[in-house]
């Protein structure tokens, strides 16, 4: 063992060595990674794709750098050619990838080291560590995360395994994992999504490697959970002396924590220099354009919906009463006794949503939102409590309590606007027949004229009426939300439960959608519930607030006030946790923190 | 853990118990019994029937009895005193028919499951790690073929080319020489020369499956983030595919582990009964042809009882394996 492990360090050596730059001066000493004409292409049936086209930058030994850019634009493929771990067709095909560990050592070309060879095998992990989007899908479910941790551990360094042991339990508490002993042995399911990218920044950084590339590491984290994973990462940063490479579509988040920006796009790079100059001077079109479609700022006006036009108080459409939902979950089977978990989902939720408003529903994953939306749409039959819904007609009805058959006439009034615009339409229907469904299920059109109102809603959102025949994935993701609008509106509705309806765009694309939104409220009279983790969103657009805090509603109000005067501890640590899209803001806003008996991690 | 055990064999129990009545009912499907038949045979041949003897049988059989009643009694005799009762073809106990037969079934069916496995899994680890090259398509295609190609067919010609080749006798599990003679290392290396050819013609079906679940289920697997994550290591290609996906992909054949116990048993009937071979199976379609009904009962018995036992070990190897089972996440 001992035998092989020298014959391959001493091959990593010698192909290193033949990888290494001489020459004058290949590349700045204060630089730690300089990419030069860097192509990275992915081979598919459909031809040759440059995911990564001509890419230079340089990332300061020390400094923390983002590339920004929305999704397609080359960000991911660029952080993973660096350590060429491109998905499978990807290919690394020409350009250097200058790496100086020492700004006194030598320079070595990764781009020229064989993929699979132990050379760029002794880089990865050791010298450079590489954190991911999502710590559920990226961490092996059937191994131990202690297990997973000390993999690098002995691969890199030799240690005995009671050493490794220490060491993973030393960096797990490094990382603000509490009770690292018991942690160690756990899996990835047993965690909370915060604790697993704390494990997995704890694997990227177990053998201290100089340059840290985090690519989306908060993307799928909460806003208070991804506060504190960038405060984790600036603190850990600091006392291990590495440098950062930040992957994120998220320009408040940029401002946060970025020293240079990188702005990216169709795999070029469009931008790059300090971030003072990228927000406030950007040279650039499209940096503009991004910035532009920042929520807090502002500079896109939404039509301002129509409490204006509605005489003061707007009689509610719904009102929820004392709503409870109740799951049972069966917990511990095997080495535990098994016992049934009842988990209030939603708790004694009382809330009025006037007509033609826009009602804010914000809150963390898991603190019951989605599940009060279903309720409202009873695709969940509540628990206990009552759903007064207020017909065209003025009558009263109590949703909760009526049957399926009862609640048939309902469901056209009541509709729904989907998060994920890929998993929401069938790919083996077309256009015509998603939108169309809901009308001829229900009976109330047929032949020409279904079509006809097919195409004529589809205009309505914004797309063309000769659409109608295609597949849904001739479409980009926002067209296909239009889709899963012009679907949700074709019924005619009243309320629309909008369930996260634009966490899954692009920010430029996100304001279209919103404005959209804005411009059907008001030309159909349409109510909505706004279902959101982002509040940047839901200030925007909504004109009033309900903040849910473990299935309970801890503040409700309108918008204007919830966000300027929060009531709640909760919705101030909330609101203290969003990114300030301002790098000239960093650090004039103290965090709160929310502590209750319920939030134990 | 002893609780999930002890929880998962007391479900087994109530299932054993309808599976046993639904056996002895098809046993008792055929008209007539057994008695009478060979009450009406011994008569035509000329020879007297001892009353007493047959009354004696009648009694213990309960023949004649209500089904319930019958049940109770074969059910009765095989808990209580390991007693199948008796074959009406070879006039010995049940029990013993099976138990001649049962070492040389397991012996066959042990190697065909190692052969098949051994051949199976890394040829479909290989195929989908090289997805889209000459070795990918040549795996495939042979997996085809065999799979294709009927059982007796290829278990006919591989019989010819053991006999032109190697002057093997054809059919059976030992040369004539040894077939009575006392087991040594001359009847083992006999024994070995023979089993080649039904483990070659029953694993060859069996794999062309199992590769092409395998290097699916690998496919699905290769992709996810955490191989990424894995290559991101720093760890060499052989070492993270060992311990990643193919673990991962490795699931679905631990959960249906099990199922092969039965196979070990009764072997495949067909191939055994081309080759002469002195397994089980053959024995089984015997007893069937000729309505021996304690013979094929207490065989099917066997094998459905089997059945569920497989199924709770694969179960149980599951749970070991897989964690997102043993705490319920899956």
């Amino acid at each position: 063992m001992s035998r092989r492990r020298r014959t391959q360090e001493r091959d990593a050596a010698r192909e290193i060595a033949a990888a290494t730059v001489g020459g004058d001066r290949p590349m700045d000493p204060g630089s730690v990674l300089e990419l030069q004409h860097l192509c990275t292409t992915f081979h598919t049936d459909e031809g040759a794709v440059k995911a990564v086209d001509d890419v230079s930058l340089r990332i300061r030994r020390g400094s923390t750098t983002c590339i920004v850019g929305e999704s397609g634009s080359g960000k991911s493929a660029t952080a993973r050619s660096i350590i060429q771990v491109v998905d499978h067709p990807g290919r690394v095909e020409s350009g250097r990838v200058l790496y100086r560990p020492a700004s006194d050592g030598p320079v070595v070309d990764l781009a020229a080291l064989d993929a699979t060879g132990p050379g760029i095998r002794s880089i990865r992990g050791r010298e450079i560590g590489l954190v991911f989007q999502e710590p559920m899908s990226s961490l092996s479910p059937v191994h131990t995360i202690g297990d997973q941790i000390g993999e690098v551990l002995e691969l890199h360094e030799r240690l005995a395994p009671a050493a490794v042991r220490e060491r993973v339990i030393d960096d797990l508490r490094r990382v603000g994992i509490p009770r690292p002993e018991e942690r160690a042995g756990a899996y990835t399911f047993q965690l909370s999504g915060g604790m697993r990218q704390r494990a997995m920044i704890a694997m990227a950084l177990v053998c201290r490697p100089s340059l840290l590339i985090a690519d989306e590491p908060t993307t799928a984290l909460d806003v208070t959970t991804q506060a504190q994973i960038l405060d984790l990462l600036a603190e850990l940063k600091e006392s291990l002396g590495m440098t950062l490479m930040f992957i994120t579509h998220d320009l408040g988040v940029v401002a946060e924590i970025a020293d240079d920006v990188v702005v990216m796009r169709h795999g070029r790079v469009v931008e790059h220099g300090p971030v003072d100059q990228i927000f406030h001077e950007p040279r650039h079109d499209y940096t503009r354009e991004l910035l532009a479609a920042l929520p807090q700022r502002g500079a896109v006006t939404v039509t301002e919906p129509v409490p204006a036009e509605v005489p003061a108080p707007a009689r509610p459409l719904l009102r929820i009463q004392d709503l409870e939902m109740t799951f049972e979950a069966a917990a511990g089977t095997m080495f535990g006794r098994r016992r049934t978990e009842r988990v209030n989902a939603v708790d004694k939720v009382t809330l009025d949503i006037p007509e033609g408003s826009t009602v804010g529903l914000v809150g963390e994953s898991g603190c019951g939102k989605t599940t009060l939306g279903r309720c409202v749409l009873r695709a969940y039959r509540p628990t206990a409590g009552k759903l007064f819904y207020t017909g065209a007609d003025g009558r009263e009805t109590d949703l909760a309590a009526l049957s399926e058959k009862e609640l048939l006439p309902f469901r056209r009034q009541i509709r729904m606007v989907f998060q994920d615009p890929y998993g929401s339409l069938n790919p083996r229907m077309t256009v015509r027949q998603v939108i169309g469904e809901p009308l001829r299920v229900a009976g109330l059109a047929s032949g020409s004229e279904l079509d006809g109102r097919v195409e004529e809603m589809l205009v309505r959102v914004g797309l063309k009426r000769s659409m109608a025949g295609r597949y849904p994935h001739a479409f980009s993701g926002g067209e296909r939300q239009r889709i899963g609008i012009a679907r949700a509106l074709i019924t005619e509705p009243r309320l629309v439960v909008a369930d996260e309806a634009v966490s899954a765009l692009d920010v430029s694309v996100r304001t279209q959608i919103l404005e959209l939104l804005a411009e059907l409220q008001g030309d159909l009279g349409l109510t909505y519930l706004f279902i959101s983790h982002d509040l940047s969103v839901v200030e925007r657009i909504c004109d009033q607030v309900a903040v849910m805090y473990f299935g309970v509603l801890v503040e409700h109000g309108p918008a204007e006030q919830v966000f300027a005067d929060p009531r709640h501890g909760y919705t101030r640590a909330l609101l203290s946790a969003v990114p300030v899209a301002d790098p000239r803001l960093r650090g004039t806003r103290e965090r709160v923190v929310y502590e209750s008996e319920g939030s134990a991690a | 853990m002893w609780r999930f055990i002890a929880m998962r064999v007391l479900h087994v129990i109530p299932t054993l118990i309808v599976i046993s009545m639904i056996a002895f009912f098809i046993i008792q499907l055929p008209p007539g019994d057994f008695l009478s038949t060979q009450v009406a045979r011994l008569e035509a041949a000329g020879q007297s029937v001892d009353q007493a003897q047959m009354d004696a049988l009648r009694e213990r059989y309960g023949i004649g009895d209500p089904f319930w009643v019958q049940y109770a009694k074969w059910i009765g005799n095989i808990v209580l005193h390991g007693d199948f009762g008796l074959s009406f073809q070879f006039q010995q106990p049940v029990s013993t028919l099976i138990a001649d037969r049962l070492p040389l079934t397991l012996a066959l069916g042990i190697a065909t499951l190692m052969f098949t496995w051994a051949i199976a899994l890394p040829a479909g680890i290989y195929s989908a790690i090289k997805q889209h090259t000459w070795g990918d398509y040549t795996i495939s295609g042979i997996g085809f073929v065999a799979l294709a190609v009927p059982q007796f067919l290829a278990a006919l010609v591989l019989a010819y080319l053991g006999f032109a080749l190697f002057d093997q006798s054809v059919g059976g599990m030992f040369s004539p020489e040894y077939v009575n003679a006392p087991w040594g290392v001359g009847k083992f290396v006999d024994l070995l020369g023979h089993l080649w050819i039904p483990v070659v013609v029953i694993g060859l079906a069996g794999t062309a499956g199992i590769i092409r679940v395998t290097r699916a289920n690998m496919l699905d697997e290769l992709n996810k983030p955490y191989v990424i994550t894995a290559r991101a290591k720093g760890l060499s290609e052989g070492r993270l595919v060992t311990k990643y996906p193919v673990r991962i992909a490795m699931n679905p054949f631990i959960s249906t582990a099990g199922w092969h116990l039965p196979s070990l048993f009764d072997g495949e009937i067909i191939v055994a009964q081309v080759l002469a071979l002195g397994t089980i199976g053959p024995l089984l379609l015997e007893a069937l042809k000729s309505q021996d009904m304690y013979l094929a009962g207490g065989i099917i018995l066997i094998i459905a009882v089997l059945t569920v036992i497989g199924t709770l070990i694969s179960d149980l190897l599951l749970a070991a394996v897989d964690p997102r089972v043993r705490f319920g996440k899956a």
